[in-house]
């Protein structure tokens, strides 16, 4: 038992292929006989694959969802952002440039609006749970844009580690929230084209839940949706503790 | 060659990062601003100008277009190594503070997707 377990974590990237397409494998055929193919399997594997990271979670008490388990050490190698960006930079090949050109403007301004309207909504919340300083408030806003911006906010302004863990929580649920939610949203909102899908991205900013939920709607839309959300947590780094903050301090004068 | 294909993903991937740092230190951030959007900008315009000149053979595509393919795993993966315990655990507030900002800016789509589409025409 040893040797084997001594060996998958030492082979852990070749081990997390074998894994992945195992869990790719089971859930096209969940998607096929147990739903007709409405539900898309790679929706199911992206499932599965938050099931597992809860399992870790809950199991090792790490940050690091099932890559906390020594054996699925490779998941962390293989799901880290080095290989993500990666392979979101390789689905560019299939992407226009016409349309990315024609859809700058409204890019542009998605991603303004999803970093101040996603604030907004952070801030809101905040303020109904009883918190009134514009410290707190900004960085639990922050959060509200990704789990990076939070933290990065509130290191930067001195939030309390509560209030940063709260924020990071935050992030968190919305990246998760995201991956869920767009399969199921997609057809109500008419995210079936590459102009909404780069409106989609600027506005959700979350690298990961975008990626995660538009390759869950239709792969062909995912360059779209990644290249503007790509741009959100460096910008939301930048206003949320600068412009967003002294916006706040001067509402919130104490 | 498709090793051919992939370091030309790899240049675009390294130099779009580096740019994104850059552009990052140049606004005082300390993240990575939009790195990866100009690496695929670049794979778009040098895939291009490949196939003009008409460099661009079968297996070359295929050391980019395998990644592309490889997206969906690497996202599975990807997902088993959020912090979801956190996610489900961390009270009804941080749930609130999360989804609420989504639904806010779902609310707006319509209004965005109308000025790309008005954009279009012209």
């Amino acid at each position: 038992m040893e040797i084997i377990s001594k060996f998958l974590e030492k082979n852990g990237i070749v081990f997390t292929f074998l894994v992945v397409s195992l869990i790719i494998y089971c859930s096209e055929l969940i998607s096929v006989k147990a739903t007709n193919k409405k539900i898309p399997g790679s929706a199911i594997a992206i499932i599965f694959g938050l099931l597992m990271a809860y399992f870790g979670g809950v199991a090792t008490g790490g940050e690091k969802g099932i890559a906390d388990i020594k054996i699925f050490s490779g998941f962390g190698v293989l799901g880290g952002s080095m290989f993500r960006d990666f392979a979101i930079t390789s689905t560019a090949m299939g992407a226009s440039f016409i349309v990315i050109k024609r859809t700058g403007l409204a890019g542009v301004l998605s991603l303004f609006l999803g970093i101040v309207l996603s604030f907004i909504g952070g801030v809101v919340v905040a303020l109904f749970w009883g918190y009134h300083d514009a410290i707190s408030l900004t960085t639990i806003g922050a959060g509200a844009c990704t789990y990076i911006v939070g933290p990065v906010t509130g290191a930067a302004i001195g939030a309390s580690s509560d209030v940063m863990a709260l924020s990071i929580a935050a992030g968190v649920i919305k990246a998760v929230f995201v991956t869920i939610g767009t399969p199921f949203i997609a057809k109500y909102i008419g995210l079936n084209n590459p102009h909404t899908a780069m409106v989609y991205g600027g506005l959700m900013g979350t690298t990961s839940g975008v990626s995660a939920g538009l390759a869950a709607t239709d792969p062909k839309l995912v360059p779209y949706g990644a290249l503007t959300a790509t741009f959100y947590t460096g910008l939301g780094c930048l206003f949320c503790p600068s412009l967003l903050f002294i916006l706040m301090k001067f509402v919130f004068a104490d | 060659m498709i090793i051919y294909g992939v370091g030309i993903l790899a240049f675009c991937y390294v130099v779009g990062q580096i740019f994104g740092e850059f552009i990052g230190k140049l606004i005082g951030v300390d993240a990575n601003v939009g790195g990866v959007g100009f690496a695929m900008i670049l794979l778009i315009l040098i895939n291009d100008w490949l196939k003009k000149k008409n460099y661009l053979d079968t297996s070359t595509e295929k050391g980019i277009l395998f990644w592309s393919q490889m997206y969906i795993p690497i996202v599975v993966a990807m997902s088993a190594t959020q912090n979801v315990k956190v996610a489900v655990s961390s009270g009804f507030m941080a749930i609130l503070a999360g989804i609420v900002p989504v639904l806010i800016c779902i609310a707006v789509i319509p209004f965005l997707a109308k000025i790309s589409k008005s954009s279009q025409i012209d």
